[in-house]
């Protein structure tokens, strides 16, 4: 019940940031440089045909009556029309979102899984050489810009080795792609029960995925490792390992559950950050998804699908940093108890 | 199922389907002879060209999905690039058309055989509406339709099921090549009628997404940002069928993958590369680079009126003889150009078009020219130029600015941004100095000069205004070129432009395209979109 409580609580804190988010976004969006109606008339357009396309955007209106007409939309679900592909915002949304938490979400666990690894083995043996190693791994993968690593993993795994399929977005060209459910292919193709498919788009997202979770191994790792040094210093280590309980009980049992919530809370941070960065890897390995659809977005002056994408990422983060809270009761008992 | 039948067709099921990873098939396997494969940066953002707001890329879908009255026929270049022929013009869905004896309207008769995709028969009426909706729509079908003389409905009439009359407000050279461009498509009206509302009497919500044609190609898939698949119209009669039956057009934004996609063989044609990956791919000759320069087009170095120094018609020239030309090809263009300048005579000897400019690096007639304007110490000017288009107006820009600083002109560079440069530069006009890619569609100096140099109109982003240029565009646009005051007065029209420069030309781009070797059929048109429907491909 506590835990419910909190959590409702937490949906109420997030209310009146989403509303903030909803006015900025909208005064930002008219405040960008350009004039969408010049740009949307076309290359020929003249005085007549530009004031014809700006009454057809609304553009004409006042900017209170503007926003009260965003805000009637946004209540019946409507985020608009697209002015640069002509499409409603929440179809482009729904078909470009999947593509990039798909990948983000598989280049996390790709991060997870090398992260946590090398962060513990070497809080295990701080400052031996597999301590360097990690760090210089770690350090290496930081300090390349990620649409160089996916140039780099291209160039070297597709075009030199041959062992990656071209880089052509999430599927290659001679498949169709899986009947729409979740929008995740991996996922779709399973349902389907297609194993080729879902082989094909695998093969597709290992590179892009590897590109970025290289990205953010260094702050996983790190992490992992200083909280992991931390939590093998403390008091109740020592007490076990007096008890004489065994190696991987003390390591795994209690250190590791202690030491993995800041470690979520890195996770969090990193989710979020990846899933709004990933539009360089995204245009290298033509991957459909929500960076370059709301970069393009804002060369063009397409301000509703801008505030589509502004507004669809912030709840994204609500929601992710609701489900990182709602982790920590889990993983720390401490939190669920209270309140 | 359709997913299986398409495999067991393609016969990649044990190469891509069975070995993730681990391809081993030949580099010419990405695609059978029966399918081209191709890459661009951006796809079309509508299947309607009529529509405000559809992009250049859309224009590739009223070429191979739509039919038009008449089309251009093709000429091979000395470089083995083939290209349309402007002056050869050749029956699409009009077998024949002939000119009234008066010379004021023009009838077409229409294949009688010709039928749409959904198997509907083809008639004067769906011509006639498709022309009433270029005409009405507003924007820029109508403004294209407007250069040609068409418009107002009026002017279209029925005359049978198989004839359609076009009557002519005005004689003009230019109507026919124009019923001819991408704009004026043949739509299925009975198709679109049923889509039309009262609010919306041309269907244009509809014809949005689907596209209501009778073309070579039918649009077999379209996913937004991904691709467009074309499959062949097998009932086509209005030219030879197309070779392939399945042309995949798939947006790949980074230039370097499409790159490694032409080289690697598993795309057949990769477009819009880099100046410099153009002349990489065609020095080391392992895939096929096929270039012709863009008709009616130049890069070229915009003066601006309202700058005040630039009112100086001396400053003018000696910014153009401050330019370092010769750095500006080699940098920008990569020599994949036709340069525009070092011409021989500020009086023009032809009105081939575009041709150099009488201007070439000269640092000290560009001083002495500065002095006696009265800017000795020379002053400051903006360079701007649209990031959109960076990969050759950055460099030309920087060199250009190092050659203003030799003859004592401090210029800034300023990058706009796509969206804003229309606005700037085109609508207000407001930019002292910047880089200009005007071209033409109608491949005409005088159409060229109707939309630069004449006072007024969107491409003259110099805010140039000469009265005998006025005049003589004026009364030399709708001229047949046949006339005898054609050449006299285009040649005029040069030669005001050479000797008060408000345009400085750098070069004429060519547009280059990368093919695998065993792809045959590509051809250069004016509107700069792959026309699939020529493309073969056989054994390499």
């Amino acid at each position: 019940m506590n835990r419910f409580a909190m959590i409702g609580q937490r949906m109420t804190q997030a209310i009146p940031s989403i509303i903030g988010i909803i006015i900025v976004t909208f005064l930002l969006t008219r405040a960008l440089p350009g004039d969408p109606a010049v740009y949307f008339a076309g290359p020929a357009a003249d005085e007549q045909s530009i004031a014809e396309v700006r009454a057809a955007l609304g553009l004409d209106k006042s900017l209170p009556e503007q926003f009260w007409l965003y805000l009637g939309d946004l209540v019946r679900g409507d985020l608009g029309v697209s002015i640069s592909t002509g499409r409603p915002v929440i179809e482009e949304l729904a078909t470009r979102l999947p593509a990039s938490l798909e990948l983000t979400l598989v280049a996390l666990i790709f991060a997870i899984g090398t992260a946590l690894p090398l962060g513990i083995l070497a809080a295990t043996r701080p400052n031996t050489w597999i301590d360097h190693l990690c760090r210089v791994v770690v350090t290496a993968g930081v300090s390349l810009p990620v649409f160089f690593t996916g140039l780099f993993f291209v160039y070297i795994f597709y075009y030199i080795a041959d062992l990656a399929p071209s880089p052509l977005g999430r599927i290659d060209i001679y498949f169709i792609a899986p009947d729409h459910v979740t929008g995740f292919f991996l996922i779709d193709s399973l349902i389907a029960g297609d194993f080729e498919t879902f082989r094909a788009a695998f093969a597709q997202i290992i590179l892009p995925a590897v590109s970025m979770g290289v990205f953010v191994l260094a702050p996983l790792a790190r992490m992992t490792r200083a909280s992991m040094l931390q939590a093998l210093g403390s008091d109740y280590i020592r007490t076990a390992q007096a008890s004489g309980l065994s190696r991987s009980k003390v390591l795994f049992a209690y250190a590791f559950r202690n030491a993995l919530l800041p470690i979520l809370t890195t996770l969090g941070m990193v989710f979020s950050f990846m899933l709004g960065a990933n539009v360089l890897v995204e245009k290298v390995f033509a991957w459909p998804g929500i960076g370059s659809y709301a970069v393009n977005a804002l060369i063009v002056s397409d301000f509703a699908a801008v505030q589509g994408f502004v507004l669809s990422m912030a709840i994204l983060f609500v929601v992710i940093n609701l489900a990182i809270d709602v982790l920590y009761t889990i993983v720390d008992p401490r939190i669920g108890m209270e309140g | 199922m359709k997913r299986r039948d398409f495999l067991k067709t393609s016969g990649l099921v044990a190469g891509v389907g069975m070995v993730p990873m681990l391809r081993n098939l030949p580099a010419s396997a990405a695609g059978r002879d029966d399918t081209v494969v191709v890459v661009l940066p951006n796809g079309p953002n509508s299947m309607d060209i009529h529509r405000s707001g559809t992009n250049r890329p859309s224009y590739a879908i009223a070429v191979n999905v739509y039919d038009r009255l008449v089309s251009f026929g093709s000429k091979t270049l000395a470089n083995g690039t083939t290209m349309y022929n402007y002056e050869d013009i050749v029956p699409e869905l009009a077998e024949s058309w002939a000119l009234a004896a008066d010379g004021m309207s023009m009838t077409f008769s229409l294949r009688k055989d010709a039928v749409f995709h959904d198997g509907s028969p083809v008639t004067a009426e769906d011509v006639k509406w498709s022309f009433d909706r270029a005409v009405s729509v507003g924007g820029f079908p109508t403004v294209q339709m407007k250069a040609g003389s068409l418009e107002k409905p009026e002017q279209f009439s029925v005359v049978d099921p198989h004839t359609f009359k076009i009557d002519f407000i005005r004689k003009s050279k230019l109507t026919l090549p124009d019923v001819g461009v991408p704009v004026p498509i043949i739509i299925n009206s009975k198709a679109a009628l049923q889509h039309a509302t009262e609010k919306d009497p041309w269907a244009l919500e509809y014809m949005h997404r689907n596209p209501l044609g009778g073309g070579a190609f039918m649009v077999d898939r379209w996913d937004p940002g991904v691709q467009i698949v074309y499959k062949r119209f097998d009932d086509w009669k209005s030219g030879a069928l197309p070779g392939v039956e399945r042309v995949i057009v798939r947006e790949v934004p980074s230039a370097s993958t499409r790159r490694a996609l032409i080289e690697k063989g598993d795309a057949d044609i990769s477009l819009d590369l880099p100046a410099r990956d153009f002349r990489e791919l065609a020095d080391a000759g392992k895939v096929n680079v096929q270039g012709a320069p863009i008709e009616n087009s130049m890069y070229a170095l915009g003066l601006n009126m309202n700058f005040e120094p630039f009112q100086n018609k001396l400053v003018r020239k000696a910014v153009a003889y401050s330019i370092p030309y010769k750095e500006i090809f080699e940098a920008a263009a990569y020599g994949r150009g036709v340069p525009m300048y070092g011409g021989k005579s500020m009086k023009p000897a032809t009105i081939d078009w575009p041709q150099p400019y009488p201007y070439d690096t000269d640092y000290d007639r560009a001083k002495e020219l500065l002095a006696e304007a009265g800017y000795k110490d020379g002053f400051e000017v903006p360079i701007s130029f649209n990031l959109g288009f960076a990969d050759w107006s950055e460099p030309a820009a920087l060199l250009v600015q190092e050659g203003l600083g030799k003859i004592g002109v401090k210029s800034t560079l300023d990058k706009v941004p796509g969206a804003n440069w229309r606005t700037k530069a085109l609508v207000e006009k407001s930019l002292p100095m910047h880089m200009k890619n005007f071209g033409g569609w109608l491949n005409y100096p005088d159409y060229y000069f109707f939309w630069v140099y004449q006072h007024g109109h969107l491409f003259n982003s110099m805010n140039y205004r000469n009265e005998e240029v006025e005049a003589l565009v004026e009364a030399t646009l709708n001229l047949p070129i046949e006339d005898p005051a054609y050449e006299p007065n285009v040649k005029r029209m040069l030669e005001i432009a050479f000797d008060e420069v408000p345009l400085i030309p750098f070069y004429q781009p060519f547009l280059d395209v990368a093919t695998q070797k065993n792809v045959k059929g590509y051809e250069y048109w004016f509107h700069r979109q792959l026309d699939v429907r020529n493309l073969d491909k056989g054994d390499a």
